[in-house]
């Protein structure tokens, strides 16, 4: 008990020292450029104690339960006797690894949906576009598209594909989508791009890239294993644009198909 | 009403992490074949997940949102550009530079580099490389908030930025020497941290809502996409230098 205790306040200590530059910074500039006080300054405080709480209570638990789960269970997937090849077996082809890459498009999505700033985007997309934009909706969207990325990803490391040819062809993909989408979805599309990739899925990500980079033949782990995130940031943008572009479409068609 | 709110919240946290514990008994069950390790603690760590969830959100909404609207506003009012500009480029900066999973990612690239030639082994020049790394990446999402900013203030085109930007990095992707790249692109993905995330937003959509002309949907959102952006272009720009 004490030794958990112990390991809690630990880790409420790294939280705050994560917390401390952006306070230390919005503090600096209240005081010396803005010089007004906060209009509620104790609902502010508290409230910053229960984020602080929250998040040291979220990595806490993460870490108690679910990272040694995913992480062992990353292991076992990959191993060779769950995928009945012995490491001198040359027959093993992309086919061997087909559990994997289920269990990599699950737990991407799984991961995403659980992501506390994704969250955050989500709520304020509701707020802003006074309900247009459903946040379980689009939320579902960015899940879909981590999945997808994540599965691909992990197929590259399997048939050891250059990661730059998937990035170049993605990117490419979003230029021409950005350039055709409705333009209200742009800005939100990417930034949800950026947050998918923070507390929740990189642990899982980079367990599952590690280990399958391990039982590979001929790859490297510590070379392979990159680049997963990058396609978990770059497949949710696809999925939220292309998300729009179809309901901006059903709904065009729709309108044209009445007299 | 506090106390039903946020048993609603509790509850709201919970749904969010059923599909993880789905996922991970269907697979560890029907699909690996193999029992639930130390299924105690497994419940316990679920139970502070779902708390602390529960409990981030209804901080955000008391205090994260708010600040992060009467900044804007405050800044606004003002009507110094400068302020604002330096601001955000502080905020930018700042909570990249001792972001803990930054540091650790760039750690163990730092040994990657060092394993395949590109800096000698001793630990001065590994030093040298990871802390070039982190303030280059710092710099990058600083500069990457004041962009987003400008671009807010002036009512530039959020498409035809990023479109100019990821075309400069689909260039130096061609160029940049090989070994960076996936580096970059990770580095670029790492940026957004839980706390930073929900500020810079409120304070993105803040300013569109309260500068003239400026519509928050449209205008509001793309200050964390810059910040993903910025780093690619920076790392690649570091590595190639280098």
């Amino acid at each position: 008990m004490i030794a958990w205790l112990i390991h809690f306040a630990l880790a409420l200590l790294a939280t705050c020292r994560d917390i401390l530059p952006i306070a230390a910074i919005i503090i600096g500039f209240q005081l010396l450029v803005i010089r007004k006080p906060l209009p509620n300054p104790k609902k502010t405080l508290i409230g910053f104690v229960y984020v602080l709480l929250g998040i040291a209570f979220f990595l806490e638990g993460l870490d108690m339960a679910l990272f040694p789960l995913g992480k062992l269970m990353a292991k076992e997937l990959t191993s060779t006797e769950f995928l009945g090849i012995s490491p001198q077996d040359q027959l093993a082809t992309w086919r061997t690894y087909s559990w994997v890459y289920v269990f990599a498009a699950c737990i991407g999505f799984a991961t995403t949906l659980a992501e506390p700033s994704l969250l955050a985007v989500a709520i304020k997309a509701e707020q802003i576009s006074g309900g247009t934009i459903r946040a379980w909706g689009l939320r579902i969207a960015v899940s879909i598209g981590v999945a997808i990325g994540i599965a691909l990803g992990a197929f590259r490391i399997v048939t050891g594909i250059e990661l730059y040819i998937f990035i170049v062809i993605g990117y490419v993909l979003v230029l021409i989508q950005t350039l055709f989408a409705p333009k209200f979805i742009v800005g939100l599309a990417y930034d949800s791009g950026g947050v998918t990739t923070s507390t929740v899925t990189v642990p899982f990500v980079t367990a599952l890239g590690l280990g399958l980079a391990q039982v590979v033949p001929d790859r490297n782990p510590l070379i392979d294993g990159f680049g997963l995130i990058a396609f978990a940031s770059l497949f949710p943008i696809i999925a939220v644009l292309g998300y729009a572009q179809l309901a901006a479409w059903l709904s065009k068609r729709h309108l044209s198909s009445k007299p | 009403m506090l106390k039903n709110h946020f048993i609603k919240q509790l509850f709201n946290s919970f749904l969010d992490l059923v599909p993880i514990l789905a996922v991970v008994f269907v697979f560890q069950v029907l699909i690996i074949k193999q029992p639930i390790p130390d299924v105690i603690s497994l419940i316990i760590g679920t139970v502070f997940v779902v708390f602390g969830l529960a409990l981030f959100v209804q901080g955000l909404e008391q205090s994260f949102f708010p600040l992060g609207e009467s900044l804007a506003y405050a800044f606004a009012r003002k009507g110094s550009a400068f302020w604002l500009l330096s601001f955000a480029f502080c905020l930018g900066f700042g909570t990249t530079v001792a972001d803990p999973a930054l540091i650790a990612i760039i750690n163990e690239t730092t040994d990657i580099v060092s394993q395949a030639n590109i800096i000698t082994h001793s630990s001065d020049a590994k030093m040298h490389y990871s802390l070039g790394l982190r303030f280059t990446v710092a710099l990058s999402v600083g500069v990457a908030i004041l962009i987003g900013v400008l671009r807010i203030i002036h009512g530039w085109s959020l498409s035809y930025l990023l479109i100019g930007g990821y075309g400069v990095v689909l260039v130096m992707t061609l160029f940049a020497p090989a070994e960076i790249i996936g580096i970059a692109y990770d580095l670029g993905g790492v940026t957004a941290s839980t706390i930073t995330v929900p500020l810079v937003a409120t304070l993105g959509l803040g300013l569109a809502t309260t500068i003239k002309g400026r519509n928050p949907m449209i205008d509001g959102f793309g200050l964390i996409a810059f910040g993903s952006l910025t780093p690619m272009i920076f790392v690649m720009a570091y590595g190639a230098i280098l």
